[in-house]
């Protein structure tokens, strides 16, 4: 049953908090770190998930943070197929990639790395889902001063309108420059 | 119907669109060998606003001077087209596309909260009195062609009636050692399509343009934004497809299989990969007979400026009936057939293709439209 249907016609199946160490599914407590900082709390949940992706690790936090959100909603969620156009992905944050950008800053006097380089950029988490998955959908990742669910849901509605899209995975992904994060996801069908 | 309105090109090959048009029909490029230690370790052909000239524009506005260059020069290029934009209007919307903003100010001690998207987003809306908050978009080098996408959506979807869309980057050492770090900078001006292209050309670039829901009979002259797609390539974060599968699909999408395109404005970066897959891409949706045109030989690869103003040059060449040259080819050299343009070609154009692919796996294409 969704969650909650919005004024016109997609629905939310599952909704998907990640903050402070703690992973809330649908509003209950799905995981628990045991430190709240990201790396070794990002580390665990992989852990956890028992997943074995040998990309994972190449990716920078923002990148993990999402590549593991969508694991989460898209696990057990039979209606999300491989190898489809028919899921979009439709993120916003506040920080883009300034916490990867930082990290570039400071190695170009010295030799500036074009694995930090590519991940400058915040739509690379689109990317990393998309490979996961075969997801050759609709994407967008926007900027926002502070998240704005609104805005991202009327983009969906007029993706489920316009495109092949049917169902999306929405919502909000940060990692800021002082390793800060949270991530509030939502898989929603047309 | 959602149309292009007013529009502006702030580029090294002058300051309103209509100048950047003439000096590329004239063949002119705005790359030129910059010894700058400010981007750049060594020598190498970038396409770069004079700092003179800046500083000559903001003479008229001193309200501007306090602003960062990045976001003197969009307000500089939205001043040029906003005059008649009701900017307090709700259905008003107003789009920020750019890839890095004012990635520049990293170096400083204290960046500041200027460095922050949405922030520069604001700044350049309060200027101008905006009601609505900016949608800013940043997805890499489609940015700019993604934004048109959205808007055009938003249009659609009857949440706005009109949208001022902005689309800018300027050149930094963060951006320039980034792309050395690839080793996708050519040594010489980039040569798209061509045998021998070794890399792409950076350039800086600001393009505004207004898209509007046009009522009426009357359609005679506007062009028409008639469908757009972004897609996934689903295979590399940096590397685009070997067999153009997201630009393929991108293509599908916003032609609905049921377009009978006369021109492609094409991304051609001139790195061997993109311009390969490209051509890919186009053969495979059975366009290879279409002319390309693409734009990087005379604006440098300008991020997420480039969607915007490769879109108002391509549909100013629609208007005038003629096919733009892509520059800096001498000898076409890519994986499947393609028709690249490599002189300006008069003839009768009605329907326009715009292509963009980036980082990421993402790809977009436009459908454009002349109503005659």
């Amino acid at each position: 049953m969704p969650l909650f249907t919005l004024k016109n016609m997609s629905k939310i199946i599952k909704e998907l908090v990640i903050e402070q160490g703690t992973v809330l599914l649908n509003g209950e407590t799905f995981f628990k770190g045991e430190s709240t900082e990201i790396g070794p709390f990002l580390k665990s949940l992989y852990k956890h998930l028992e997943l074995k992706y040998g990309k994972y690790f190449k990716m920078d936090l923002l990148s993990k943070l999402g590549f593991l959100g969508a694991e989460i909603l898209i696990d057990g969620a039979n209606e999300i197929v491989p190898e489809t156009d028919e899921v979009a992905l439709v993120f916003a944050n506040a920080s883009s990639s300034l916490n990867t950008d930082a990290n570039y800053q400071e190695s170009i006097a010295d030799i500036p790395s074009p694995a930090v380089f590519v991940y400058t950029l915040p739509n690379i988490v689109i990317g990393e889902i998309s490979i996961r998955h075969k997801f050759y959908g609709e994407h967008m990742f926007f900027i926002q001063t502070e998240y704005n669910k609104e805005e991202l849901l009327k983009y969906t509605e007029s993706l489920f309108a316009e495109t092949n899209t049917k169902y999306a995975i929405v919502g909000w992904l940060e990692v800021d420059m002082n390793n800060e994060y949270n991530a509030q996801l939502m898989l929603c069908s047309k | 119907m959602i149309v292009f309105g007013a529009n502006n090109i702030i580029s090294p090959l002058g300051w309103t669109s209509e100048e950047n048009f003439k000096n590329i029909l004239e063949g002119k490029t705005g790359l030129t060998i910059q010894d700058d230690k400010e981007l750049s370790d060594v020598a190498f052909p970038v396409a770069k606003i004079k700092e003179i000239d800046i500083q000559q524009h903001l003479e008229e506005y001193p309200d501007v001077v306090g602003y960062s260059k990045l976001e003197q020069l969009c307000i500089l290029s939205l001043k040029q087209i906003i005059a008649n934009v009701d900017v307090k209007n709700p259905k008003t919307g107003f789009v920020f596309s750019t890839t890095k903003g004012n990635v520049d100010l990293l170096k400083e001690e204290e960046p500041g909260n200027d460095v922050y998207l949405g922030n520069t987003a604001q700044s350049i809306a309060n200027y101008f009195g905006f009601q609505n908050t900016p949608h800013v978009i940043s997805n890499a080098c489609i940015s700019g062609l993604a934004a048109i996408v959205f808007a055009k959506r938003m249009i659609s979807s009857g949440i706005y009636d009109q949208v001022v869309l902005l689309g800018a980057d300027i050149l930094s050492k963060f951006i320039v050692s980034g792309f050395q770090s690839f080793q996708s900078l050519s040594a010489e001006p980039c040569k798209p399509y061509d045998a021998n292209r070794d890399g792409l050309s950076l350039g800086e670039a600001v393009g505004s343009i207004i898209l509007y829901k046009k009522e009426g009979e009357d359609n005679s002259g506007e062009i028409e934004v008639v469908n757009g797609a972004i897609s996934n390539d689903a295979n590399h974060i940096s590397g685009p497809s070997r067999t153009g599968e997201g630009l393929y699909r991108a293509i599908q999408q916003a032609t609905r299989n049921n377009a009978r395109i006369d021109v492609i404005s094409s991304h051609g970066t001139a790195t061997p990969y993109n311009d390969d897959m490209e051509s890919h891409a186009i053969s495979r949706s059975g366009l290879s007979d279409v002319p390309v045109s693409g734009l990087k030989g005379y604006f440098g690869h300008t991020l997420g400026a480039a969607g915007i103003i490769e879109s108002i040059i391509s549909t100013m060449a629609l208007k005038e009936n003629v096919v733009i040259a892509t520059k800096g080819i001498q000898q076409q050299g890519v994986v499947q057939p393609i028709t690249v343009a490599n002189e300006n070609i008069a003839t009768s154009t009605r329907e326009l293709l715009k292509l963009m692919s980036g980082f990421g796996g993402c790809n977009a294409a436009v459908y454009f439209k002349k109503h005659e």
